[in-house]
């Protein structure tokens, strides 16, 4: 009996389970490496791209798919810390009662007749509230909205409630704050807003290449004039300095050409067809009644400006090139014959207008708005005298209305645009060589997924609005796929200055707009 | 004693197997102990399972066996490329078996036996790298089978009889990659049925050329489990009618048991040393695509492609006293998986099994039987490459390892 016992003892050793185990397991050392760097405070700073804002609004799964948050998880392979941010409290975005300026977001819906478009999700109200401080310690130090001059700006809290959220005191700044972490570890993406509110606004605002101002306490507050190049170029040098002052690594990113953004891309600037049963009739009305105003553009010396419709092809918009010359008065003198005392009020609608080409930007809010009866317009000419039923015929946006400055960049406009992103890239390229920071080209990866795609391994992202999976319905703020590309873009550009192996992310695996039908009456 | 203790460590550090796909070869504690060799071996009623026509041979009247094992796996997933890494849980999967078998007079026996060849369970963390093939899955099926064994002379025996299989699945993977409803949470669908049944067969001869020496055959048909009306649940999709609406709807799947033929032989070359081979062929080719049939007409189509696959089987018992017998065995297991189907719902590749046991008398009518296997895989780079997203093949690959363990207890009962 002992020696069965013993041989059931002996068997029993053989019940020690067994764990599988890799040859090369990437959780041991050797596997990747940190380079150079040290990731294990890392702080991101920058505006509404750093803070993972999309689809109109910030919220919980956009800022989780950041590509800051992205980045960290692929640094905590070679040694990086937690990350931490500054989470809403919820899905919905905006803020508590507050959704006149910080409206939830958008989702993709579709109406009754199976279209999918962009639709403000009501799903939930908004519940965070605007006037919470969260503490001033988070790696995320992405505030939507900021321009260069803004992180350095004591008492910005007080104007972004976004940055209020988490200031260290009232009169913080995010640079301030940021430094005040140590991190050893740093990325700065900023300026895209320093061009980008010019641009959404169809120019409405200042350029200040133009105007040489360089104090931006004169900007305009709502964000529509275009940074001085001098001022950004400082402004940056001094953040930089700032945060290389304690010897911290990092990587910065340079501006992508906005005007490639979905934003600008999606509404043609021919969306004028024949075929729209709402439209095409009117089109033999149009143009007998324009072959009058065509008569007095050439008196007027512009007979280029001639507007009539195809009732073959799909026209361009009429709109209001502000660069023009205003021949509102020669106008008046021609059109006196036909409109009698109402003359001047149809010639100063005319007096800059023409019809669109393909180098005009039409912005993706126009898309609602073109031929609809434009309501402030009928009622002032209505209040002018005229009769409704001719007032309601001069108020069609984008036909009879010609569609105003902010639903149109202009070549001009653009052309201000391109030439302060140039200024302020180079600006970006020369302090990070000057610092030895990484530097990542964002701007050459926009331009590409603009002109033909960048492919993965389910297809490819493009600029394409909705279907194009790179951008998030407000056809400005990438979609968690394409933070996941720029995170792969950061990798790269930090193995090659500091000799690190990271793991890249794959795409495929980050997701793109979000469907919901929750959605209110549409 | 010194041999005991070498055969002992034999048992202890051979190979052993089960089986590739979600076939489990643990169908009898002395076979398993034997590295799952039984297709001429006359020793317990195991013989329902391994080769109902020898059952006839056996000296008692009455015999029973019955038994039990854990199995534990353990599947490890990385994908360096990427710095993703991921576990199964330790699921322990119980293979089952009960055999009995009553001597009607000299050359007739009848029996009955209940065993699970089938089965897999591979739970990984849920929203893992690969959830959009498989979350977790369990799979049973459970064989009811009675066998007639006739003896037509001293040396050669037919047997066999009808299956009547039962079967459960439940299965749960993500709808695609990135899809969530608007919080976030991954959409998922769940497949559920029990009681799928259906019925098989079995036949099976031996032959002894001398006392010590015999050959056998057996051969057990393809059984497709066909679910009909199960249930699927669908969960976390966003309220939009671009994809399906939350909750549940049936659907209809089939899901094949393959065929599988044995031949064996065992040679006891010494009083108390036996020895046994078997070789297992598996009809897998059966298993070309799992396609799911929802109830709301969409369709969910899984190419599989398995091949036939073989497994050779060594064992050797010892009968170190009159009340203790000792065993060990090795295999090797070949997948039926091929390299670009490596799906992560039965992450197998070719294999070899190391098993040991022993028997122990606690009196002349009763023993109790030990054993143990463990599989031991070798690490594979492998992809399942038919996974598709807007008609485009997405394929998932990485490096993969398994294990398997699993000891099991069992009683033998002769009267």
């Amino acid at each position: 009996m002992k020696n069965n016992i013993k041989y059931l003892a002996i068997l029993a050793l053989g019940l020690v389970a067994c764990e599988s185990e890799f040859d090369n397991p990437i959780d041991e050392a050797g596997v990747y490496s940190s380079g150079e760097a040290d990731f294990s405070n890392f702080v991101a700073l920058g505006n509404s791209l750093t803070a993972g804002f999309a689809d109109n609004a910030l919220y919980i799964t956009g800022q989780e798919n950041s590509y800051p948050n992205i980045l960290s998880k692929q640094f905590a392979l070679v040694g990086g810390g937690e990350f931490t941010q500054p989470l809403m409290a919820d899905n919905v975005g905006g803020f508590a009662g507050q959704t006149a300026t910080f409206p939830p977001r958008l989702v993709l819906a579709f109406d009754g007749e199976g279209n999918p478009g962009p639709a403000i999700y009501t799903g939930a109200a908004p519940s965070t509230n605007i006037t919470a401080n969260l503490g001033a310690s988070f790696n995320n130090m992405g505030v939507p909205g900021a321009r260069v001059y803004h992180l350095g700006f004591p008492g910005y809290g007080a104007l972004n409630p976004y940055f209020g959220r988490f200031a260290s005191e009232p009169n913080a700044t995010v640079i301030g704050d940021a430094v005040a972490q140590s991190p050893t570890f740093f990325s700065l993406w900023i300026g895209n807003n320093d061009i980008l509110g010019y641009a959404t606004s169809g120019g409405v605002g200042v350029d200040h290449n133009v105007t040489g101002n360089t104090d931006p306490s004169t900007y305009s507050p709502q964000g529509l004039d275009i940074t001085n190049a001098g001022l950004f170029e400082s402004t940056y040098k001094a953040l930089i300095g700032a945060l290389v002052s304690t010897d911290a690594k990092g990587v910065v990113l340079n501006l992508p050409n906005v005007t490639t953004l979905p934003f600008f891309t999606t509404v043609p600037f021919a969306p004028l067809s024949p075929l729209d049963p709402s439209f095409g009739p009117q089109i033999p009305t149009l143009n007998a009644t324009y072959a009058g105003l065509n008569a007095a553009l050439a008196f007027a010396g512009v007979p280029e400006r001639a507007i009539s419709f195809s009732a073959s092809a799909a026209s361009p918009v009429v709109i209001k090139d502000e660069s023009l010359e205003d021949v509102s008065a020669d106008l008046a003198i021609a059109l006196a014959g036909t409109f009698g005392p109402l003359a001047p009020i149809v010639a100063a609608q005319y007096g800059q207008a023409r019809q669109a080409t393909a180098n005009d930007l039409l912005v993706l809010t126009s898309s609602g708005i073109i031929g609809q009866v434009n309501q402030e317009r009928f009622d002032e000419l209505v209040g002018l005298g005229l009769t409704p039923e001719l007032a309601g015929q001069f108020s069609v946006n984008g036909v009879t209305y010609p569609l105003q400055d902010q639903y149109v960049l202009t070549p001009a406009e653009q052309s201000s645009v391109e030439n302060a992103r140039q200024a302020f890239n180079t600006t970006i390229a020369t302090v990070a060589n000057d610092n030895g920071l990484a530097f990542y080209n964002v701007a050459n990866d926009l331009t590409q997924a603009a002109s033909g795609g960048i492919p993965f391994d389910g297809g490819l992202i493009t600029s394409d609005f909705v279907t194009g999976g790179g951008f998030s319905l407000d056809g400005v703020h990438p979609t968690p796929r394409a933070h996941a590309l720029v995170t792969n873009g950061i990798i790269n550009a930090i193995e090659i200055k500091y000799g690190a192996t990271l793991p890249s992310v794959n795409p495929g695996d980050y997701g793109t707009v979000t469907l919901s039908n929750d959605v209110g009456a549409n | 004693m010194k041999k005991l203790l070498l055969l002992v460590l034999f048992a202890l550090v051979t190979l052993v197997t089960y089986a590739g796909g979600y076939r489990v070869s643990v169908q009898g504690q002395r076979a398993m102990a034997m590295g799952h060799t039984g297709v001429a071996v006359v020793n317990s009623a195991e013989l329902v399972f391994f080769n109902p026509a020898g059952l006839v041979y056996l000296e008692n009247k009455l015999n029973i066996s019955a038994g039990a094992s854990g199995i534990f796996t353990d599947v490890i997933y990385q994908n360096s490329d990427l710095g993703i890494s991921s576990e199964t849980d330790s699921s322990v999967g119980t293979p089952l078996n009960l055999y009995g078998s009553y001597k009607v007079n000299d050359w007739l026996a009848l029996g009955l036996g209940v065993y699970t060849p089938y089965g897999s369970e591979v739970t990984w963390p849920t929203d893992w790298a690969g959830s959009h093939l498989v979350n977790n899955i369990e799979l049973a099926a459970i064989y009811i089978q009675p066998v007639v064994s006739i003896k037509l002379s001293d040396k050669f025996s037919i047997g066999g009889g009808p299956i009547y299989v039962t079967g459960s699945v439940n299965f749960n993977r993500n709808a695609n990659r990135t899809l969530t409803d608007i919080d976030g949470n991954r959409s998922n669908i769940t497949v559920d049925d029990s009681g799928v049944s259906n019925w098989g067969w079995s036949i099976s001869a031996m032959f002894n050329p001398t006392e010590n020496f015999r050959l056998g055959f057996n051969y057990r048909s393809e059984i497709i489990l066909e679910a009909e009306g199960g249930e699927a649940t669908f969960s976390n999709f966003p309220n939009s009618p671009a994809v399906p609406a939350n909750g549940t709807t049936t659907f209809d799947a089939e899901l094949p048991l393959p065929a599988e033929l044995s031949v064996g032989l065992s040679y006891q070359f010494h009083k108390k040393w036996l020895f046994a081979f078997d070789y297992n062929r598996q009809f897998w080719d059966v298993y070309e695509s799992l396609d799911i049939q929802f109830g709301t007409g969409t369709t969910s189509l899984n190419t599989r492609n398995y091949k036939n696959s073989s497994v050779y089987r060594f064992g050797l018992q010892y009968d170190a006293t009159s009340k203790i017998s000792l065993r060990a065995g090795y295999y090797i297991d070949e997948s039926p998986v091929q390299s670009g189907f490596f799906a992560p719902e039965t992450p197998r590749n070719d294999s070899q099994g190391y098993t040991g046991g022993i028997s122990f008398a606690i009196t002349p009518k009763l023993a109790i039987d030990a054993s143990f296997f463990y599989l031991r895989f070798e690490e594979v780079n492998e992809s399942y490459d038919f996974y598709q997203e807007n008609g485009q093949n997405v394929p998932f690959s990485g490096t993969y390892k398994s294990s398997a363990f699993a000891p099991g207890l069992g009683l033998t009962y002769k009267l």
